[in-house]
């Protein structure tokens, strides 16, 4: 689905990423997991083709992305940040933005709106305004507009890490159910292991701008690897 | 004393008679200054997106130039439409100078900054990372502008109100490219300044009533609008 070879980075004379490999298999979620500043946000970022790298070459559906990525591929993913990042409108026009953008009917954005709030657990607030959103609600109506759009692929770059423990343990689960239910490509940042262990069948352990360890997570756990992946990984395993 | 109540009596006389030259004035200057408000918000707006979302040579300058543009003094632009509209000047042959449309111009000019400056100042206060987000929800670059645009409205009717409110009270311009023409292009705050010397304060008093009502109800409507939109109390 997508791939990425050899993929460098630099920002202000500072190397973010290097020669980072990477690829995306139909159907499957993959971690991006590390510390803060280890490039993973970066290289999703680079991946979602909001940034360009200095250097390596992207693969989207088999074909290589050129610089200037075109519209009908950059429409075929959706992201969602850290922040909800929902615009000052009401709950269903920002949960319909991608739908409208992509020239949809308007019964057909009823239809999507509706299925998707649903599938959050946030139908009940489809007339209120973003702005009066609690940060688990708001959250879970960004990831109804991501899933809205039906993305070929999905970024999600930390979206737990600005909610307390409960709402993030429940957003987690449904999170989980609409993956089970739709199979979407997913890449998943996150410097928590237990949202990685959660939700993907495969990850990737950065550590400054290299991928030092791949594996599924819980084997990742086991493995011996390189000082400073165990020294991360002792974090997590307890 | 006695003089501002006889004032402000004939005042009322004359509007609740409704006096047809005073009606004309009003009308005029509502015309006037609202088209003023039209054209700064078409050169404005754009000009105001430029500055805050494209990186080119010279842009801060170019900011501080339309800043200092929100205070512009009206007759200094009088002064200058005045020169290019003149018989002799580059544009004296579209014979235009004492006509409402050479007022419209130097009211567009005052208006223009205000609305760029403050268009650019609301859009810089968008979070870049919003940015990302319109664009990563798959935008053409019109969508991303329309959408960012439509995220700062209400900062954009703010600049509406200041841009209006700016022209509407300015007599420097109006005078000097307008020339106080009765039943041509005498306005609110000409008309007012003329009855003035002329020691006819009851229809002096009434034209300043009209212009601060006309003023503050264009002022109250973008308000409502803008506080209605926001979900203000």
């Amino acid at each position: 689905m997508l791939e990425a070879k050899e993929i460098s980075w630099n920002q202000d004379h500072k190397t973010i990423l290097q020669c980072v490999h990477f690829h995306l298999l139909p159907g499957e979620c993959v971690g991006l997991i590390g510390p803060n500043g280890s490039g993973k946000s970066s290289l999703l970022k680079i991946l979602a083709f909001l940034e360009t790298p200095t250097s390596g070459q992207l693969y989207f559906q088999g074909q290589a992305v050129p610089k200037s990525v075109p519209l009908s591929i950059r429409r075929k993913i959706a992201i969602v940040f850290q922040e909800s990042l929902l615009l000052n409108t009401g709950v269903f026009d920002n949960v319909a933005m991608g739908l409208k953008i992509r020239g949809l009917s308007k019964g057909r954005i009823r239809e999507k709106v509706d299925f998707w709030l649903e599938q959050f657990g946030v139908s009940h607030l489809a007339k209120q305004s973003a702005r009066s959103l609690s940060g688990g609600e708001a959250q879970r109506v960004s990831l109804a507009r991501a899933f809205a759009i039906e993305p070929d692929v999905l970024f999600l770059d930390e979206p737990f890490s600005a909610l307390d423990a409960p709402t993030k343990e429940g957003l987690r689960i449904d999170l989980a159910k609409v993956f089970k239910s739709t199979q979407t490509t997913t890449v998943l940042v996150s410097h928590d292991f237990k949202d990685i262990a959660q939700l993907t069948s495969r990850a990737l352990i950065l550590l400054n701008g290299q991928v030092l360890a791949e594996g599924p997570p819980a084997e990742l756990l086991k493995k011996s690897h390189k000082e400073e992946v165990d020294r991360f990984l002792a974090h997590f395993s307890t | 004393m006695e003089m501002i109540w006889q004032g402000i009596l004939a005042a009322l006389r004359l509007l609740l008679t409704g006096d047809p030259e005073v009606i004309d004035i009003t009308l005029l200057t509502l015309k006037i200054s609202g088209t003023g408000t039209f054209i700064s918000l078409l050169i404005g707006i754009p000009f105001g997106t430029l500055l805050a979302l494209k990186t080119f040579p010279g842009r801060r300058f170019v900011l501080s130039i339309v800043n200092t543009g929100m205070g512009l003094p009206p007759v200094v632009v009088g002064l200058w439409v005045s020169i290019f509209l003149w018989r002799s000047g580059p544009f004296g042959f579209l014979n235009i100078m004492y006509t409402p449309t050479a007022i419209i111009i130097a009211q567009a000019i005052i208006a223009s900054p205000i609305v760029a400056a403050l268009t650019c100042a609301a859009l810089q206060q968008t979070s870049p990372k919003l940015r990302l987000q319109i664009q990563a929800l798959g935008a053409t670059r019109f969508q991303y502008l329309w959408l960012l645009l439509k995220e700062v409205r209400y900062s954009l009717l703010a600049a509406i109100i200041a841009g209006f409110g700016a022209i509407v009270s300015e007599i420097g311009a109006s005078m000097a490219v307008g020339g106080n023409i009765q039943g041509q292009t005498r306005v609110l705050t000409t008309a007012t300044v003329l009855e003035v010397s002329k020691g006819n304060f009851d229809i002096a008093i009434a034209l300043s009533i009209i212009l601060c009502l006309l003023a503050y109800g264009a002022t109250l409507g973008l308000t409502l609008l803008q506080q209605k939109q926001q979900g203000g109390p």
